[in-house]
């Protein structure tokens, strides 16, 4: 249920980022989630892809910056407050939120969450029922 | 006007004397005195009676920037502490400071020098100097003071910085000589064009500046903007500061004060003399200074002698205008910096420095540095957060460490150019040669 987020460091320059998608592209790996994060100077890119240490080794070939990093995939009714319920369970917790990036289609929406402590943010949060992806069901496409 | 004629307009042979008397007297001195000067000459088997005329300096060993390092901070000292009435210090490559020590004598003796050049820029009695440089360690700022005001002139010393009230005080006060970096004159000029002050409402004259490499075209530019004569100024705290050299308003070179400072210039590989006009490194030995005396100190910095009697009636041996250097020192308003001081806080804030490239540019006339670091897989974080933090730590250990502020720039990784494996670590834009 610990989902491996490959991050990226970009400058600010154009075709910087088709650069990455391209090389994802040719080598057959799939993006199920991304998301920019941008400051005035540079970028971090924030991926899930379907096979993580794959897409960093041939990123890192290519000679980009690049992490993997634990994040979960929750998953919600797409319904008001329930978002809100899943994020009171971590704050009651003392648990911060990093950063995390989300979507919702039809009944369902997906979250993607980086916090200050995945391992107990798991726990807790399938402790109040909440729904995580498991690793085959992100990955897969 | 010539402050010192009989100093500074004697004969080639009378010069050659005198120099040769005061070398044979510092050199016994600093044989007794600084153990590990005299430690160099026993390892050549020179011994002080060896060194009778001036002919003999090159059979001395030479002192280097390391040396004053190594005996930080007071080794290289030839008099004893309670006689040294002052210390200055300029920023040392691994936090250590080159220290310099100025006996009640040495004090005299560069309100001197630096009297006898304000007097060759044709300063004198009736002039207000504002002495913009800064005023502290570094020796700019006190050492032209005391000139000016052995001179007689009316000194103001306003340090540097804080323009919008260096430019009123000089309408105000009527200031006719100005005293700081060249880049700062530049940017004066602006600030003036900025704040609508009209160069009919300043009495400025004459520049005198320095601490800084500048080009023909950078003088043209001031003098054009500002209306005034600028004229160069060399020294280095080692030698004593500011008033080892300056240019006559000939303008043809910059006059060595040398029955103080005795200069040569050598190839920098080889350390042989080289004869006037060819250009290599300038070295100086001081054969007056009591505190610390230096014998054939290498500057780094690459000029050419002129022994000819210049047009103004000086017949003290010039120096072309310094360019460049033999190290990969830089001068960044007027602060000595090592790329290898950059290495050393990187250093400190990661185990493996990534690579970096220090960019220096010239921008509204002042010099204006950048640090791009390589965000290697160390340095790199996928929260913003922490990459913010990394640049912000940097660039406050550098401020610290350097005295300089610095723009930190993470770049991606091997964008930096390499040649033979070594990154390059210095990109110097400022066009001066």
């Amino acid at each position: 249920m610990i989902i491996k987020q490959l991050s990226v460091f970009l400058e600010n320059r154009s075709g910087r980022l088709t650069e990455v998608t391209a090389a994802l592209a040719s080598q057959n790996i799939n993006i199920t989630a991304q998301s920019l994060a941008d400051t005035s100077e540079f970028g971090v890119l924030r991926m899930v892809v379907s096979e993580p240490e794959r897409a960093r080794a041939v990123l890192l070939e290519l000679g980009f910056s690049v992490s993997l990093t634990d994040v979960l995939c929750l998953t919600t009714p797409n319904a008001p407050g329930a978002l809100h319920r899943a994020l009171e369970i971590l704050s009651n917790c003392g648990i911060s939120i990093d950063y995390m990036y989300a979507f919702a289609l039809r009944e369902k929406a997906y979250v993607i969450l980086r916090t200050s402590d995945i391992a107990t943010s798991k726990a807790v949060l399938l402790e109040h029922q909440q729904v995580l992806l498991s690793t085959s069901d992100v990955y897969a496409f | 006007m010539i402050w010192n004629k009989s100093a500074e307009c004697m004969s080639a042979d009378e010069r050659t004397e005198r120099q040769g008397i005061a070398l044979r007297q510092v050199v016994a001195r600093i044989y007794q005195t600084v153990p590990s000067y005299r430690a160099k000459m026993e390892r050549t088997g020179l011994v002080p009676e060896d060194i009778c005329s001036l002919d003999d300096l090159d059979k001395l060993p030479f002192t280097t920037k390391e040396d004053l390092r190594e005996g930080y901070p007071f080794g290289l000292f030839a008099a004893p502490k309670r006689q040294i009435v002052r210390l200055h210090a300029s920023s040392g490559t691994t936090g250590r400071a080159t220290v310099v020590g100025y006996t009640a004598a040495d004090i005299k003796l560069w309100s001197e020098v630096v009297a006898r050049c304000l007097a060759g820029a044709g300063v004198g009695s009736d002039d207000v100097v504002q002495v913009a440089y800064g005023y502290g360690l570094f020796t700019g700022g006190l050492g032209l003071h005391y000139g000016a005001e052995l001179l007689g002139s009316t000194v103001l010393p306003i340090s540097g910085g804080n323009t919008k009230r260096q430019l009123q005080l000089m309408r105000d006060f009527g200031t006719t000589v100005l005293a700081c970096t060249p880049s700062y004159a530049l940017y004066l000029a602006e600030a003036m064009r900025e704040l609508k002050i009209a160069r009919e409402d300043l009495k400025l004259r004459v520049g005198i500046f320095g601490a800084e490499p500048w080009t023909e075209g950078m003088r043209r530019e001031i003098e054009q903007q500002l209306g005034i004569v600028a004229l160069d100024i060399y020294g280095l705290s080692e030698i004593i500061g500011p008033g080892v050299a300056c240019e006559c308003t000939k303008r043809a070179g910059l006059h060595i004060q040398d029955d103080h400072f005795v200069p040569e210039v050598i190839d920098a590989e080889s350390g042989k003399q080289l004869a006037p006009g060819e250009r290599g490194e300038l070295v100086f030995t001081t054969v007056t200074k009591e505190g610390l005396p230096l014998i054939r100190y290498r500057t780094r910095d690459l000029t050419e002698l002129e022994r000819t009697p210049c047009k103004c009636g000086r017949t003290s041996t010039r120096m072309r205008k310094c360019l460049a250097r033999s190290d990969d020192m830089l001068i960044i308003r007027g602060v000595n910096l090592f790329p290898s001081q950059i290495e050393a806080v990187l250093l400190e804030i990661s185990d493996l420095a990534p690579h970096y490239l220090l960019v220096v540019e010239r921008e509204h006339n002042l010099d204006k540095l950048s640090l791009l670091v390589e965000v290697d897989e160390q340095v790199f974080s996928d929260t913003i957060g922490q990459l913010e933090s990394f640049t912000r730590r940097v660039r406050s250990a550098l401020e610290s460490a350097l005295g300089l502020g610095i723009d930190v720039r993470l770049v991606e990784p091997r964008t930096i150019e390499r040649s033979e494996g070594k990154a390059k670590r210095v990109l110097d834009k400022r066009k001066l040669a």
